[in-house]
């Protein structure tokens, strides 16, 4: 009978192992990737403001108050899915949502806002999709909630649902009145 | 009959190297359109690291080898960087800084991995101690296994 104890316990030991592997590994394959973002500062830029042609839009705007960076485009489909969310955060009033239009066409991107109503309280133009490398960004949508001191707390990728909003995002928040903000439009 | 087998035949070389042919030019179409480099080791250097970086868009391929969007923006990233002056490790520090260390095809040892590395040789060194103490404990068995002396002699 002793002679089993050791490779039995060797036995247990790797199903244990591949249990915690197994049971740890994400759900639905493995599309969603942990942004290394997480917990660090957000990136810098400065881009040309969309709607107020002529002015730039500084990282800085971040600082201060909770923001929702959300990285968009009019070539997306599932931004269209996504944009009466943003609009419900909008109208919610606890985050201004800062929005980077990556890779659009400008004219499109305003009859867009201008058609389907318009979440953002600020909307820069990355052209060239400098900035959305910088964020990290593999497929848009994707949002970010950046902290007054300017840290990126949480980040999903792909369209955002009311649910994710409530569950992944809110939290973060506490239970405060609506964050302030000094951005300006 | 013999000669319809041949045109046949004909017919069919022909059709091989037609398809020969197709193939040929569509792999001869590259992807790629970042202009070249104006050095050649830097061109192959280029060429080292968008083949070892993943497109994050479609996870299976190569940066170098896709036709998404971003994927093209990074490897004017990539021919950019090394345009500045920037070695190897630093392109690859400034991917894995944005996209993490899944952007990288031949992942890095790090304190997460570590064991993973560690373990053929931890458990190579495991089973030889095995194996050395099963032959001494073996050794030291009388040897019982020996036909009885009163056998009878084989024909």
């Amino acid at each position: 009978m002793k002679r089993f104890v050791v490779p039995l316990g060797a036995f247990a030991l790797l199903v244990i192992v591949l249990a915690v592997g197994i049971f740890n590994a994400p759900r639905n394959g493995s599309k969603v990737i942990v942004s290394p973002l997480l917990g660090k500062p957000a990136p810098a830029f400065t881009l040309p403001k969309l709607i107020d042609v002529g002015q730039q839009l500084d990282a800085g705007v971040l600082r201060g108050g909770w923001h929702l960076v959300n990285i968009w485009g009019t070539w997306c489909g599932e931004c269209r899915a996504e944009h009466e969310t943003l609009l419900q955060i909008k109208r919610e009033g606890r985050v201004p949502i800062v929005g980077i239009d990556w890779k659009d066409d400008d004219a499109a991107a305003t009859t867009w806002l201008s058609q389907l109503g318009n979440p953002y309280e600020t909307v820069a133009a990355d052209r060239d999709g400098r900035v959305a490398i910088d964020w990290g960004v593999y497929g848009a949508p994707e949002s970010f909630l950046v902290d007054p001191r300017g840290i990126v707390v949480e980040k999903q990728t792909g369209g955002m649902t009311m649910e994710d909003w409530q569950k992944k995002f809110l939290p973060h928040l506490g239970t405060g009145s609506a964050a302030g903000s000094k951005a300006g439009a | 009959m013999r000669s319809s087998a041949s045109t046949r035949r004909r017919w069919f070389a022909r059709l091989t190297l037609a398809a020969a042919a197709v193939a040929w030019a569509t792999a001869s179409l590259a992807v790629d359109n970042t202009p070249p480099l104006p050095d050649p080791a830097m061109q192959q250097r280029y060429l080292g690291l968008t083949h070892e970086f993943r497109c994050m868009q479609c996870q299976n391929e190569a940066l170098a080898d896709s036709n998404v969007s971003l994927a093209g923006d990074l490897r004017m990233q990539v021919h950019d960087l090394l345009l500045a002056g920037k070695t190897d490790d630093q392109i690859r520090d400034y991917m894995v800084a944005r996209y993490g260390e899944f952007i990288l095809f031949r992942p890095r040892m790090n304190l997460h991995n570590a064991w993973l590395w560690a373990a053929p040789g931890v458990l190579l060194l495991a089973g030889l101690g095995i194996a050395v103490r099963v032959m001494k404990q073996r050794a030291r068995l009388p040897i019982d296994d020996e036909e009885p002396p009163d056998t009878p002699p084989r024909a």
